[in-house]
């Protein structure tokens, strides 16, 4: 979707602010929204492009005015809903009123540290080979889909080269709405500042980013 | 800890205190969470998994040529081999700064990050202004951390668009000849590993 989230290019939103010797976590409730968020993607109810969705798919006041973890918190009652663990009373009245469906597993101290070193891998065997090699020049599609989708707006019918090819992952477009991993093949692809940002950009800079076989056509 | 009595210096009227202390006890009375398993998630984060991680695998490939090529061939394999494997690190790429480019990395779209060897993003990572000015000022940014790159150095920017994470080997600094790993390690900032800085020479170390 175009949404808030997809950032790059947009202007007027004031200085980076580095913080100097930054702590972990702001506050306590940070390391809880942490926690929580990583204990129920353990529920095994949604995917990690799902979970992204829940928390882009926002109004632009609500997404640029919350931290990221207030984001975060607000896709995961949402996926939480969605999915039938929380109910709004439940929410309202801020405890356990309804009950819940039933989890696929839910995490144990004890399994934390095996299920975090094992994370999540994305990659998936693509049986067809790769349309593109490196060096091939690549143009990207321009779509403007309501749902979900990796390539950024500004990167959108912009011609540049392909660097790397990656193996097959999970398609972040259609595994977001439960219409299946359908994996593709990743490719960088690198494109000039003057190519994405026109004349004035700086004529040192490149940009690239990493694109299903799907977002690219042959320039 | 328990977590029953580790939010009593919250203050109890911050709103998002308050919303996830709730949602937090709803999912625990219903068996879904164990609060235990937090605490442990929390603690990874705190006290395990950091930018140290990453200080590790930039001193080895800055003292084994081998271990460097490995590192650019297959860096999720490289890195796997000191132990730094998981969330967010399950499909690393290494950029490697040179006399003439510079690597910077975001994720415009989100806060994509190799937590494996970098640890959770910072606030600014995360917020809007990095995202949104990196990919077309990316000199306007480095300002900001105090790097002024020269004129004619070349600026790469990684945008994370897909699970690929990227960790940036800054350039070894002078005088570090016959360092050893752990010594060159403490170069090694977090920032320089994102590529909004570059490595502590020894005196400023």
């Amino acid at each position: 979707m175009n949404g808030p989230h997809d950032l790059g290019g947009q202007m007027g939103l004031g200085p980076v602010a580095p913080e100097i010797d930054e702590p972990v976590f702001h506050a306590e409730w940070e390391k809880r929204a942490l926690g929580l968020t990583l204990a129920s993607g353990a529920l095994g109810a949604w995917n990690i492009d799902e979970s992204r969705h829940a928390r882009e798919n926002r109004h632009p006041v609500d997404y640029l005015s919350s931290s990221y973890y207030e984001i975060w918190i607000k896709g995961l009652e949402r996926l939480l809903k969605r999915h039938g663990f929380v109910s709004e009373r439940d929410l309202a009245k801020g405890r356990a009123v309804d009950g819940a469906a039933t989890p696929r597993r839910v995490l144990k101290a004890a399994d934390v540290p095996a299920t975090l070193a094992r994370g999540g891998p994305c990659d998936r065997p693509v049986e067809a080979p790769p349309r593109f090699k490196a060096g091939d020049r690549v143009v990207t599609k321009n779509f403007s889909p309501a749902g979900h989708t990796r390539l950024p707006r500004y990167a959108r019918r912009k011609e540049g080269v392909v660097e790397t090819v990656h193996e097959g992952f999970v398609f972040p477009d259609s595994n977001a709405h439960g219409e299946g991993e359908n994996p593709q093949r990743v490719y960088t692809v690198v494109f000039t500042g003057k190519e994405i940002w026109g004349e004035d950009a700086d004529p040192t800079l490149t940009v690239s980013i990493d694109a299903w076989e799907s977002y690219l056509e042959p320039a | 800890m328990t977590h029953d009595h580790d939010h009593d210096h919250d203050n109890e009227l911050d709103p998002m205190a308050a919303r996830v202390r709730a949602l937090e006890t709803i999912l625990t009375r219903k068996g879904l969470v164990d609060p235990a398993a937090i605490d442990v998630i929390v603690d990874t984060y705190e006290t395990k998994v950091g930018p140290r991680n990453g200080a590790r695998v930039v001193a080895k490939a800055w003292s084994d040529p081998a271990y460097a090529d490995w590192l650019r061939k297959d860096a999720t394999a490289a890195i796997a081999s000191l132990g730094f494997t998981g969330r967010q690190g399950e499909h690393m790429q290494a950029a490697f700064n040179t006399p003439d480019t510079h690597n910077l990395v975001v994720c415009t779209l989100c806060s994509c990050y190799p937590w494996a060897v970098l640890g959770l993003p910072p606030v600014w990572y995360k917020a809007p202004p990095y995202r949104s000015r990196a990919v077309i000022d990316p000199r306007g940014v480095l300002e900001e951390f105090g790097l002024t790159l020269p004129a004619d150095t070349k600026i790469r920017v990684w945008d994370s668009t897909a699970e690929l994470r990227y960790l940036v080997v800054p350039e070894r600094p002078a005088g570090t000849e016959g360092f050893s790993e752990e010594k060159l390690a403490g170069l090694v900032t977090r920032d320089s590993m994102i590529g909004t800085g570059v490595a502590l020479t020894p005196e400023a170390a």
